[in-house]
Order: structure tokens, then sequence, then C-alpha cells
């Protein structure tokens, strides 16, 4: 009661009514700026630019994946399938490229259609059979991991030269080069801000995730958007396994086994609400750099590749309650 | 006739029963059983025998669904159940000494039991989605699992551990007989008291249970402590199995097993009401199809397009919203308004 009637409290309660929504943003960049100084004050050499470079290229992927996934949850929903739909992706890459002789322009395409129909899949079962979309995408991940043991159990290694010469091309960046997957996910972010934050699709899909009852009662398009909504997730999935399969130069029908999860977690410590209607996709990037710059510590402290797991757990911990502490405020 | 066919328990049977034929065609001497050394052997008993670890898990997962919630964590918990036991076993002198290989059992269903209370708290204290606090375990446990075994595989050499997984009691598989008695003590608690109703009523609706005075958020923390230890037992057993502990591949997906054993067996994901019969007989439907995959020659890899199979249509036949679109439409004029959509042969609208 006291504290309310402090004139500081009254302005510090003033300065935070109507932004409690990028809380969890700041929460995270601070996180990154604080592991970031630490890290490069522990390890001169982690300051070097080029090693935050890297944390974007070993994670061009999962940026793609986390932008996708950002779509659902803001949605209200979930997508289990996107790790497993990445390994399809980069399997079918493999397979279509190397066994069968397809060139890589009709291969990238089409992966990225199978992708978007998948989804849009799975959006239609959720939308219109009103199952929980934590199962329908269950099933799809099955699915999808299922056919890359179908295509082949073993590794098949790309040596096509558009894939081996894109891996190795670098994009000068004044003393710095990038990796072209980084351009090309940047892009990704990039188109995605846009559609969320300008368009009329953008728009519905915050509204259906902050509630589905009032869009349909507004007369959004409710069962389009919530389709599309997958039709993207799959979409950046695909397209993150044609990255994928640049990154590794080959098809393997085990990898991105839990990668939906980090996915998941990029998300949410990026500050998007896990209940829906309210996050952005600029925070998922830095849900991303949080990830990457744990792995890299990781890597840098000569620990074993579990500790990335555990911290990513203990990180998601805190902030899913924070994200608790300032929806019970809300209210 | 109608009884027998509009009980729950009826086409999950069925599907069972179809499956185990189908095998004949495969296998003539599917249903053989013969006895060797004072052990029952043959195509069925393996099926029980590999599907033991599964049914547990399924088991805890039954009950955490009931309350309208869900497992994920159960797998990395299979994971860590198994790296305790062993770890213990493996610093014993004498592997074989029967107090070492109690303390590393009671060990092991200690931190299960412990981490499905920390799933409980997270969901029934702190208020989380029960997706995303399990999916926290899920994550970190296996990263916990890798830890507590210095990212090796243990290998153990213990014949009294060894009985939990591969031994054999009165002619019967040792972890047969163990998951039979946990189900049976755990459904007689549901079903002759009234557990299984609150736990019903929790599932219905918390917030109305908790004020007609139910203690919802105790109950569902105690489904989630089940379920840990129901995992954790199911860990022992796998590791047993194998006499060896892998913190990457122990209990690999089986979370996604148990929750389509529980579908399959007929308890609806939205919680409410439950059936451990039912998933019992979900668990061996998958333990069989997975049997079938191998014994019909077609390639082990595909079993989990099966599996996607199966799931979409168990679930979209459980889809409320699918059976009314895809079978109304196709009984057409002769359907009376969806009042009664179960008992449509017995309704006869006057021409």
């Amino acid at each position: 009661m006291t504290t309310l009637t402090t004139p500081t409290g009254v302005r510090l309660a003033k300065v935070f009514t109507g932004r409690q929504r990028y809380v969890p943003v700041l929460a995270t960049a601070t996180v990154l700026v604080l592991m970031w100084i630490g890290a490069s004050l522990y390890f001169p050499a982690f300051g070097d630019l080029q090693v935050l470079l890297n944390v974007f290229k070993d994670n061009a992927f999962l940026l793609v994946l986390a932008v996708g996934m950002t779509f659902v949850i803001l949605s209200g929903g979930i997508d289990l399938s996107v790790g497993s739909v990445l390994a399809l992706s980069t399997m079918l890459c493999a397979w279509l490229v190397e066994t069968h002789g397809w060139s890589p322009g009709v291969v990238i395409p089409l992966v990225m259609v199978i992708g978007a129909l998948g989804g849009s899949g799975m959006g239609a079962i959720i939308h219109y059979f009103e199952v929980p979309p934590f199962i329908a995408t269950l099933a799809g991940m099955f699915l999808a991991r299922g056919l890359c043991y179908v295509i082949s159990t073993d590794a098949i290694s790309i040596t096509h030269p558009f894939f081996t010469d894109t891996a190795n091309t670098m994009v000068p960046l004044g003393d710095y080069r990038i990796d072209p997957s980084v351009v090309l996910s940047l892009i990704v972010v990039a188109i995605a801000f846009v559609t969320l934050h300008y368009t009329r699709f953008g728009r519905n899909v915050y509204a259906i995730g902050g509630s589905e009852q009032s869009a349909l009662l507004m007369g959004l398009p409710v069962a389009a958007t919530k389709v599309a909504v997958y039709a993207v997730s799959g979409l950046c999935a695909a397209s993150a396994g044609v990255l994928y399969a640049f990154y590794t130069s080959a098809g393997y029908s085990n990898t991105g086994i839990g990668m939906e999860l980090d996915a998941i977690a990029a998300v949410v410590i990026g500050g998007t609400l896990l209940t829906g209607g309210s996050g952005f996709v600029l925070g998922t990037v830095l849900g991303v750099l949080v990830f990457g710059v744990i792995q890299t510590i990781t890597n840098f402290a000569d620990l074993l590749s579990w500790w990335t797991r555990i911290v990513v757990g203990a990180l998601l911990l805190l902030f899913i309650v924070l994200q608790r502490v300032i929806g019970a405020r809300k209210t | 006739m109608t009884g027998v066919v509009r009980s729950r328990l009826f086409w999950p049977v069925l599907v069972l029963v179809l499956l185990l034929i189908g095998n004949l065609f495969f296998k003539p001497d599917f249903f053989a059983v013969r006895i060797v050394d004072g052990h029952v052997y043959g195509s069925l008993v393996d099926i029980v025998r590999f599907g033991a670890p599964l049914a547990l898990v399924a088991l805890g997962m039954t009950l955490v669904i009931a309350t309208g919630g869900i497992d994920l964590s159960v797998g990395s918990v299979v994971s860590i159940a198994g790296a305790v036991a062993c770890l213990h076993i493996s610093r014993q002198t004498d592997q074989n000494a029967l107090s070492g290989v109690l303390v590393a059992v009671a060990m092991a269903l200690g931190v299960s039991l412990l981490f499905g209370a920390w799933n409980g708290v997270m969901v029934s204290r702190i208020g989380v989605q029960p997706i995303i606090a399990t999916l926290i375990l899920m994550v970190a446990g296996r990263g916990i699992a890798q830890l507590i075994m210095d990212g090796q595989i243990i290998t153990i050499n213990s014949s009294p551990y060894k009985w939990i997984g591969a031994g054999w009691l009165f002619t019967l598989p040792a972890s047969v007989l163990i998951a039979a008695v946990v189900i049976g003590v755990t459904a007689l608690i549901m079903r002759r008291s009234a557990l299984g109703l609150l736990l019903e009523s929790v599932g219905g609706n918390a917030e109305a249970s908790r004020l007609v005075g139910i203690r919802s958020r105790s109950l569902v923390l105690l489904v989630y402590a089940v379920s840990g230890l129901c995992a954790g037992l199911a860990g022992l057993m796998i590791s047993s199995n194998v006499s060896s502990a892998d913190g990457n591949n122990a209990g690999l997906w089986i979370e996604l097993d148990a929750i389509l054993a529980v579908v399959i067996g007929g308890t609806a994901l939205t919680g409410g009401r439950f059936s451990i019969g039912g998933t019992v007989i979900g668990a061996l439907v998958i333990q069989t199809l997975t049997t079938t995959i191998y014994t019909t020659g077609v390639p082990p890899e595909t079993t989990l397009v099966f599996k996607a199979a199966v799931v979409t249509v168990v679930c979209l036949l459980q889809s409320p919203a699918f059976r009314e679109k895809v079978f109304r439409r196709r009984r057409g004029p002769r359907s009376t308004p969806p009042t009664s959509a179960s008992e449509p042969t017995n309704v006869r609208v006057p021409a």
C-alpha cells in the first residue's frame, strides 16, 4: 500500500504500464549481454566479432525453425514436427540430388512445397477436426521421421557442386566473413518481421492467439489464418532443412532429434508468451543467440555438450516463471 | 450385443485381436507357447515382456492425462533412473550383492519420484502449462542423465539387477509380474476408492473441483509424482534388460508411445475420463504393432510411419468434430438430429 502511494512507485508503475510486453525481451537482452561480457572477460578470444558471426552460422537453421515456431506459438498453437520435417527435407535433398541425380534447382523448391503442404495438412486437421495441435503435430513428427528412415537409415553425403560450393562460399563483410546461410536466415527474419507487424495476416495471427473466439466474432478469417500459420511453420522447417543440408553436406535420418524443443525454447526465451497473442520475432532472434552463446561457451570452456541442454532447460524455466509473474500482475 | 460393441474397451480389444490374428499369416506358430527349463517362451510372451515397461509408463501417463495434463519427461526419467541405478551398482565391489542392488533400486525410484514431483509443483503451484513444464525436464533430463554417467554408457554385471528386466518367477517373466502388480494395485486404488473419481473431476474442471472442496492441486502433484515413479520403474526394467545405462537412447520416444497407448485405450486427451484397462490394451497394441512389423519382414524403419498413421486415425476417430463432419453426412437423411450419435442403427425415421 505505502509503496504504491509514494511518487517513485507511481512513476515506476507509469513507466511499466502498457510496456509490460517488452519486459521479457529486455530480460533476454540483458541475459545475453551479461553472458557475452562474462564470457569475453573469461575467454579473451570470445570478444572477437567473428565468434558472434560463427554463432549465427552454426544456428542459421535453428533461427529459421524458430521463426516458423514463433508464428505458431503467437497463434496459440505448438508445432512439434519441425525437427523431423527438417531431417526429412535434408534427407530428400541428399537422396534426390545424389541418388537420383535431380537438379538442386528442382529439388529445393520441391522440398519447400512439401514442407508447406505438410504444414497446411496438419493445420487443417487441427482446425477443422479440432484435434489438439500437440497431437496432430506429434503425428506429423512420427510421419516425417518415419519417412526419413524409409528413405535411408545410412547417411547420404552430398557431393553435388551446387551444395559444396554454396557451403564453401563466404560473403566478405569488412575484415570478417559470413556464410550465405546466415544472410538467407536473416532475410527470413526480415520477411517474418514485416509479415507479423505490418500485414493483415500478421495482425490476424496475434488476434487469434489473443482470443480465437473474439477473432471469430470479429469476422477474421480464423480457419485460413490457422492453416496458414502451420503452413508457414512447415515451410520454415523445410527451408531450415535445406540450410542444414548446406551446413553438413549430408543427409542423415537421425538429424534434428529434439530440435523442436530447441526452437520452442528459443521462442519462449525470446519473450513470446506460450499462451499466444504476445511476442516479437526479433525476440526469437535474441532467444536463438542466447542458445548459440551458451553453446559457444560450452565449447570454449571445454565442457561436454550436454551442459548446453541443462542450461537451456534452466533458462527456459526462468523465463516461463517470469512470464507467469508478469501475466499474474496483468490480471 | 450392442452393450459389448458400445463398451469403451471394444475397439481397442478388436484392434489387438485383429493384429494378433494378422500375425498368423506371417508366422503360423505365432500363438504357440512352450515351456523350456520352467520358463515360458513364445511370441505372445515376448509381446507382454517387451511391452511391460511401456505399459508402466503409459499407466502413469493415463493418470496425468486424466487430470487434463501431459507428461513429456517420462523418457528422460527412464534414462535418469537407469543411470542412477547402474552408477550405484557399478561402484559396488560385489555387483551381485542383493543389498547393493536394493539400495540402487531405491535410489533410482527416489530420484524418479522427485523429478515427477518437480513436474507436479511446476504445474500445480506455479501454474505452468503441462506441455511446457514437462518439456523442460525432457530437454534437460537427458543432459542430467549424461552428467550422472559422465557421458559414458555404464555396463554392469549384476544378476539380482538383471532379474528385474530379464528374470523369471513362477515360470513367468519377472518384468511382466512387476508391471501387473503395479497396474493391478493402481487400478484397485483408483476404482475401489474415490480417488479415480476425484481425478476425473479435476480433469473435468480443476477450478470447480477446488471450489467443491477437492484438493485439486495436491491431486495434480500426486499424479505427476506417480508418473515419475512409473517411468523410473520402467527405466530400471529397460536398463536391467540390457545390463547397461545409455543416457541418449534409453527410453527414447517412449513418451510418444505412451501417449499413443493412452489414446488408443480410449482415454481422451482433454482429461476427465480415464481407463487403465484401455491403456494396458493400448500398450499391448503398440507392442504388437512393433512386433508385427518385425515378423512381416517389413523394414523396421517403417515402424514410425505405421505409428503415425495409427495416431492420426485414432485421433481423428476420437475427435467429435471429425465424426460429426464425416459420419453424419454419410448417414445422410436417415439420421435424426445428433442427439444420440452412438446408436444410429436403432433410429428409424418415418418416411
